[in-house]
């Protein structure tokens, strides 16, 4: 159980959330939907450490994250694929994946785990050498979202993954994620800009305006009501 | 033309080890965005400490492995109690504390040992070796110099380039914030760092000692030419450090041997400005990676 208890984050004046709850359920997908500037990146951001809260709190089973060095919650198996340029330029595809799996004991599991990843997204494969900074945008994404995926987390936080994929692509991913939150007991955190695709294969939805929840329910809620859609989602 | 390669033997003999303390300054550069102005004053802390233990009879290999493991220690110790303290501080802070341990190292050295100089013996014959009918310069120590300082340099090449550590310490030098968002513990490799560069720094202070007046400020013009040497390779990359080291040991040698010596530290100021006013990225920095 991933809990989200009462998050106020500010920077400088800027109030970007102003007391987020909501609880994400073990082995489903959570969309978090909302406009520009609704705070759904300093939500995930939050949540793994990168901003520091004001207030509220952030629960993983029995682990407390908030205050926890951003390191030390990703070994906790939180992975967070965060908006844009997660790729390290300087170093190769390959340097880029081993890293995500680098903390995790099992070696012969790493491999395992990089094969896997190769296997998904075939470009990536074909790459292996290239520096990260030689990539293209959807390149770069799958090198991101691959590199979360590497560590094998039990928590995953996403960022827009579907921004500069090709809908092909984008529908494997989600497909995979559905796949992995029944196979691998996976949580799945994801924040999309393309509500309709994100609540299609979510099966929770928070929707934040304002840095505030505004409604949290089934995805199947969330996407038949229209006055949300229309307010809030833009379809 | 006998002289200009004796000029040529002593050039690069200087240059490794100048090479030697720039890798320590470019692996500090790369962890911590820090210039140590204390590079020198560590290597002379650990080298003194070599000598003393020479100086009770202890045999010269294993004072030597003290030294260098004093060395490691000294640098991971530094990190962590006076270097970590100022992340996020204003810029100057890291040269006042780098520059205050340059002053307190040499002045705690000089209170314990003295400031005289002294003799320190060599691990090897310094005698010019005979090749063919000629004598040149250059001698079974400086064949130990170039050796030791190779040996280190292809180490530290592997441990970067080939092992799971080098892949942590390269992620965290270029994007530590990344790096821990994939779970690199990067203050722990930080601190790796300064302790392989003071380690390298160790190595020049034991090579310097037995052809220096060895007293606790030998290594000030050294860690100059070393800085001249790592800014000239780019202050990022290894493989500048040593080919910049030779480059200053060479130039700073033919100053030396055809215009005298003591306008070698002028012609190190001379390198300097022609680097930094036709490259001042350095001989050796990759072209920039696109930014996105
Ligand atoms: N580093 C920052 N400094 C100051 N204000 C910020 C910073 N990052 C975000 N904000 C502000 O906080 C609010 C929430 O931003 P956030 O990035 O979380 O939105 P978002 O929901 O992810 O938007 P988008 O869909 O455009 O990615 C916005 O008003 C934004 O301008
Ligand atoms: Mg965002």
């Amino acid at each position: 159980m991933l809990e989200v208890d009462g998050l106020t984050v500010s920077y400088g004046p800027v109030r970007a959330l102003r007391g987020v709850s909501f609880a994400a359920r073990p082995s489903t997908i959570t969309a978090v939907l909302g406009a520009n500037g609704a705070g759904k990146t300093t939500l995930l951001r939050a949540m793994t450490g990168l901003v520091r809260p004001q207030e509220g709190s952030v629960r993983f089973d029995d682990h407390e994250l908030t205050g926890l060095p951003v390191e030390e919650v990703v070994r906790l198996g939180v992975a967070h694929v965060p908006e844009g340029r997660g790729v390290i330029d300087q170093l190769t595809v390959e340097e880029n994946l081993r890293l995500g799996a680098l903390w995790r004991k099992d070696k012969s599991d790493r491999k395992r785990a990089l094969a896997e990843t190769y296997d998904l997204f075939p470009p990536l494969a074909e790459r292996r050498r290239r520096l990260g900074a030689a990539l293209s945008g959807g390149e770069r994404q799958m090198l991101a979202i691959g590199r979360a995926l590497v560590s094998r987390p039990r928590v995953l936080l996403l960022d827009e993954p579907s921004l500069g994929l090709a809908p092909l692509v984008t529908a494997q991913l989600m497909a995979l994620l559905a796949e992995l939150t029944l196979l691998a007991s996976l949580t799945v955190i994801l924040v999309e800009q393309n509500a309709r695709s994100a609540l299609s294969v979510a099966t929770w939805a928070v929707v934040i305006n304002l840095g505030q929840v505004v409604v949290s329910d089934t995805a199947a809620a969330v996407g038949t009501d229209t006055g949300l859609r229309h307010h809030y989602l833009g379809f | 033309m006998s002289h200009f390669v004796n000029l040529s033997l002593n050039g690069i003999s200087s240059g490794m080890i100048y090479a030697s303390v720039a890798l320590g300054l470019v692996l500090v550069w790369r962890a911590t965005r820090i210039i140590n102005f204390a590079q020198g004053s560590m290597a002379m802390f650990s080298t003194y400490m070599a000598v003393t233990l020479l100086d009770r009879n202890l045999g010269y290999w294993e004072a030597f492995a003290v030294a260098l493991a004093v060395g490691l220690a000294l640098g991971a110790v530094v990190e962590r109690t006076l270097i970590r303290p100022l992340q996020g501080k204003p810029e100057l802070n890291p040269v006042i504390v780098t520059f205050g341990l340059f002053i307190l190292l040499e002045g705690v050295a000089g209170a314990i040992f003295g400031v005289r100089s002294r003799g320190v013996p060599a691990a090897f014959s310094q005698s010019g070796l005979t090749i063919g009918h000629h004598r040149v310069s250059f001698s079974h120590f400086d064949l130990f110099v170039l050796g030791s300082v190779l040996a280190l340099m292809v180490l530290m090449l592997v441990l970067f380039r080939a092992t799971d550590v080098g892949l942590r310490m390269r992620a965290s030098a270029f994007a530590p914030e990344m790096s821990r968002l994939v779970g690199v513990r990067v203050g722990r490799v930080l601190t790796l760092g300064w302790a392989l560069a003071s380690l390298a720094g160790s190595l020049a202070g034991l090579l310097v000692a037995p052809r220096s007046a060895f007293s606790p400020n030998y290594m000030d013009l050294i860690l100059v030419y070393a800085f001249t040497a790592a800014v000239v390779g780019g202050l990022e990359s290894p493989v500048g450090a040593l080919v910049g080291g030779l480059l200053t040991g060479l130039v700073l040698s033919f100053v030396g041997g055809y215009l005298g010596s003591s306008l070698e530290p002028l012609g190190a100021a001379v390198i300097l400005i022609l680097v930094l006013s036709a490259r001042p990225e350095g001989l050796f920095s990759r072209p920039a990676a696109r930014q996105v």
